[in-house]
């Protein structure tokens, strides 16, 4: 009984296709779920250190407190003595703030390139893809390692290097809905009424293809949040400033003697990325809705 | 043949990206801040007036930059990926020395990764909501969100105590003494925890999209043939099914060679497991740059020499391409 | 008299969707003969297809599911028969072609193998023997070249070529009875001619009995002896073909005849030339009590809305359920 006629569907009220995006991301359990674990993320990074006010450099206790056994330290102590909460809470502003800029730097090359090899095709396109794929055979960790460790391993040149090691895979998406797009309608029509090609990439196309873009581009901060906590763990990023990376990368050889050490900030990290990708799939579903089976 | 036509096209285009990295390496020693002779003698301090003036010379720094590259493609192209001041060894000595390490945790993590994931893949497309799916689900969410070296961890933790089952770091008991094959038993033994651990990733991503791919696959019109020759269930799924649904795991496998040798570095420094990964953070902190940038060389070579064998094998099992030109 | 290979009576077939139990066949019957062919006709979604699923014992379960009646195949029960014995007539005792030539060949086995796969299973030939059928198979439908065209692979047929190697494979273990699903509504007219002599003229030396499906009366009139009009699940009219074609009684017979203009025996100049029938076919959840074809029927009766019409006998071999035929036979 789906036979709604052109009148009915007028005098419908119009609902924007943000609303009405919205309105499907919040009907989804686990995306509200991702929200919620996000939102409290931040909300600790960003409030807690103003309430546990305790340098998650400084010796708190004895080294290899366990949690629960002091009051003071209440999830324990590092080999170090460091305190593990203290860690946990200031470390989250490092890995959110790098995972965040990384994924904007991220897409802002991958966009740009994918939007210009889509749009002007021929032998732009075909140079740019060439270079994207040059950009594929390189092992990205093992890239960015290099690009860290020749440029000093600051906050700033890990982002950077997060970001020009992981584009590809936004270039391509974003070329393929451009290819998709500029045959449409409305882009000639756009064209028609003079619109100048940085005009039609940017305010005709671009708006357009950018459900996919948003849902990769979630997925694309849980990735550089994974890559940061990666190269922190590694001991390539700044040791001043605490990460849940380098936490646990600091307790590598103590595994055993403080599994706490390890484990809180490992499950810190994995609930960002889980809370993220839970919320890309929410929107994923709010805003690919004929791609849901998959 | 035009197959041979194609194969030879993509020879060729991977020898151009090969050639492609030896000039990005080139660059990115000219790009870094300093003098490049302290980069290539790596910044070690202890290099001697006597060793930088040979590094000049060797390297024509005092020539201009198109000359300096030529120079440097030449001894590339020689096998000569410089030498190691850190380990004062010839860089592609040390790092021939740690590929099979590496490409042994990756081969195998990725087989593991494939077969498995096919399976329940599978398994999960005969029953939506069985115990198959279940187990992707929650495979996926470790393998999407939980950091690769995190799970390695965890694994530590609970095969250290809990469960002492298998080895926890290494690649072999020094103090082991018997016959090879003791000693393949003692290497495939310390691999299980690693393999699996890098494995895991990939295992959620192929079980996922073997699972999508063999849902679409067994409602196609040439499964419905199948049965009705009278074929068994487990030969339409198994062969006629499989067949089709393994292609798209195929393409994905080879193209994320370079994610599994990143993800290498990791798992191989949570397991102490002595290939380049180890091998490559070694010589970051130490800032053996001609050692890193060989490896960076070595692996995108890896991938690129992966990404023909896919080739291959994609024209092995799919006979539409297999005629020539790919899609 | 000949022999009857199959015989299918009352058959009901339910489907459960999310709007309730659908009942997509609603005692179906009929019988085939040796070397006889029998056309299945109506609109998609008539359970033309259902029909040919249920002989196959190919129903998807669940959803769907044989909810009544009886399928005898030289006198066995086939909806009492085990699985495997079901494995074992199919391919080789009863066979299938469909639709899609295109996507009905698994595309990455050369044709030779997929015929020859057959053979192995039921007729356990050795791999060389099994090819050796393969391409006498491939020579018998009329593929040229056959000993090369035995290596290849689907994607370099066309898609003649594919619905003769679909035929190959289905014939290759020489069955008793063979379902073609719609045959040609994928090809051209031209193949769709050549396709329909192959059929016949292999019919001819094998003495296969088809049961042939399709919604072109057209088609009908061509390859068949007998057809059976099924509208909603239901038979509507039934019997020899030269008869239905000369005399439908059905009004939806009519409207199918009508939509192909040669077949009309007498065209009356009083009746604007019928394309189509208006109206789709209805949903199975929402049928009423009375005959599914009332909103789409141009003779309805008021008690055609209430009362489900009853099967009559209209000639020797012709029986129609309408109940205009009652009150045009009060009226004469």
């Amino acid at each position: 009984m789906a036979a709604v006629d052109d009148t009915t569907i007028q005098t419908l009220k119009v609902e924007s296709p943000a609303r009405e995006a919205w309105r499907m991301f919040l009907r989804n359990k686990s995306a509200i779920v991702g929200l919620v674990l996000l939102t409290i993320i931040i909300v600790v990074t960003f409030l807690g250190p103003l309430v546990y006010v305790i340098d998650p450099f400084d010796v708190a206790w004895a080294p290899f407190t366990p949690p629960g056994e002091e009051a003071t330290v209440p999830w324990g102590t590092d080999y170090l003595g460091r305190d593990v909460l203290a860690g946990i809470i200031n470390g989250g502003a490092a890995t959110l703030a790098v995972g965040a800029s990384a994924a904007l730097i991220t897409i802002v090359i991958g966009v740009t390139i994918g939007a210009f090899a889509g749009f002007y095709g021929g032998f732009v396109d075909e140079a740019l893809m060439r270079v994207t794929e040059f950009f594929q055979v390189l092992p990205p960790l093992l890239f960015a390692m290099v690009l860290v460790s020749l440029f000093s391993p600051t906050l700033t040149t890990v982002a950077i290097a997060i970001g020009v090691v992981s584009w590809t895979q936004t270039a391509r998406l974003t070329r393929a809905e451009f290819l998709k797009i500029k045959q449409l309608e409305y882009v000639t029509a756009a064209r028609s009424i003079g619109a100048g090609n940085s005009r039609i990439i940017w305010k005709v196309i671009l708006p357009n293809a950018l459900p996919p873009l948003i849902v990769s581009a979630t997925l694309i901060v849980g990735v550089a949040i994974l890559f940061e906590a990666g190269l922190s763990f590694l001991g390539l990023s700044d040791p001043n400033i605490m990460s849940w990376g380098l936490m646990i990368g600091s307790s590598r050889e103590y595994i055993i003697d403080s599994w706490w050490a390890v484990t809180f900030p490992g499950a810190a990290i994995f609930l960002t990325v889980l809370s993220v990708s839970l919320i890309g799939d929410g929107l994923n579903d709010a805003l690919n809705p004929r791609l849901r089976e998959r | 043949m035009s197959a041979l036509v194609a194969i030879a096209q993509r020879l060729f285009y991977a020898i151009i990206l090969i050639l492609a990295v030896v000039v990005l390496n080139f660059f990115l020693v000219h790009l870094a801040p300093g003098d490049p002779a302290d980069v290539i003698a790596g910044e070690m301090g202890g290099a001697t007036e006597e060793v930088m003036a040979d590094i000049r010379k060797s390297y024509g720094l005092d020539k201009p930059i198109y000359v300096q590259l030529g120079v440097y493609l030449g001894r590339v192209l020689q096998g000569d990926l410089g030498q190691s001041y850190f380990y004062n060894a010839p860089v592609a000595d040390l790092i021939l020395g740690r590929l099979g390490p590496t490409l042994l945790l990756v081969i195998t993590a990725l087989i593991f990764a494939i077969v498995v994931g096919t399976f329940l893949g599978v398994m999960a497309s005969r029953n939506p909501t069985g115990i198959f799916s279940n187990v992707i689900t929650v495979l996926s969410l470790i393998g999407y969100s939980a950091p690769v070296f995190w799970t390695g961890i965890m694994l530590i933790i609970v095969f250290a105590s809990a469960i002492p089952l298998f080895p926890i770091s290494n690649m072999y008991d020094i103090t082991l003494e018997g016959g090879p094959i003791d000693h393949v038993i003692d290497v495939a033994h310390h691999l299980v925890l690693p393999a699996f651990t890098l494995g895991i990733i990939y295992l959620a991503q192929y079980s996922r999209l073997s699972r999508a791919s063999m849902l679409e696959v067994l409602g196609s019109d040439y499964i419905r043939t199948a049965r009705a020759k009278g074929l068994s269930e487990p030969v339409v799924v198994g062969k006629h099914a499989l067949r089709n649904a393994i292609l798209p795991v195929v393409t994905i496998a080879g193209l994320q060679f370079g994610g599994l040798i990143s993800g290498a570095v990791l798992v191989e420094t949570v397991f102490s497991w002595p290939g380049l990964g180890t091998l490559a953070l070694d010589a970051i902190l130490g800032r053996d740059y001609p050692t890193i940038i060989g490896i960076l060389f070595f692996s995108s070579m890896i991938v690129i020499i992966a990404n023909l064998l896919t080739d291959l094998a994609y024209r092995l099992v799919d006979p539409r391409i297999r005629a020539g030109g790919h899609k | 008299m000949t022999e009857t290979v199959l015989e299918v009576e009352n058959l009901q077939v339910e489907f459960k969707t999310r709007n309730g139990i659908a009942r997509v066949l609603n005692d179906v019957g009929f019988s085939v003969q040796r070397g006889q062919t029998l056309g299945i006709v109506g609109e998609s979604g008539c359970g033309k297809s259902m029909t040919a699923l249920s002989i196959m014992g190919l129903v998807p379960t669940p959803p769907g599911r044989i909810a009544g009646g009886q399928i005898r195949y030289l006198g066995e029960d086939l909806l009492a028969a085990s699985e495997s014995r079901m494995r074992d007539l199919r391919g080789n005792e009863v066979s299938m072609i469909f639709q899609e030539p295109m996507t009905s060949l698994n595309p990455v086995f050369t044709v030779g193998e997929q015929i020859a796969e057959s053979v192995r299973l039921h007729e356990g030939l050795n791999k060389r023997d099994a090819r050796d059928r393969a391409v006498e198979m491939l020579k018998a439908v009329g593929i040229p070249a056959a000993e090369r065209r035995v290596r290849e692979y689907p994607h370099q047929l066309s898609g003649g070529m594919r619905q003769r190697v679909m035929i190959a494979m289905a014939l290759a273990c020489r069955p008793s009875i063979l379902i073609a699903d719609e045959p040609t509504t994928a090809l051209d007219v031209t193949v769709q001619a050549q396709i329909f002599d192959l059929l016949k003229e292999l019919q001819e030396s094998t003495q296969t009995a088809i049961i042939m499906i399709t919604h072109d009366m057209g088609a009908v009139a061509e390859m068949t002896e007998r057809v059976l009009v099924m509208y909603a699940g239901r038979v509507v009219e039934d019997g020899l073909t030269t008869e239905i074609l000369t005399n439908p009684k059905h009004p939806y017979t009519k409207g199918l005849i009508s939509c192909v203009p040669h077949l009309e025996a007498e065209p009356k100049p009083e009746r604007p030339p019928l394309t189509e029938i208006p109206g789709v076919v209805p949903s199975l959840t929402e049928l009423g009590t009375g005959c599914p074809f009332a909103p789409r029927c141009n003779e309805v009766l008021p008690k055609c809305r209430s009362d489900m019409p009853v099967t009559e006998q209209t000639g020797p071999d012709h029986r129609a359920a309408c109940w205009a035929l009652d009150a045009k036979g009060a009226a004469a």
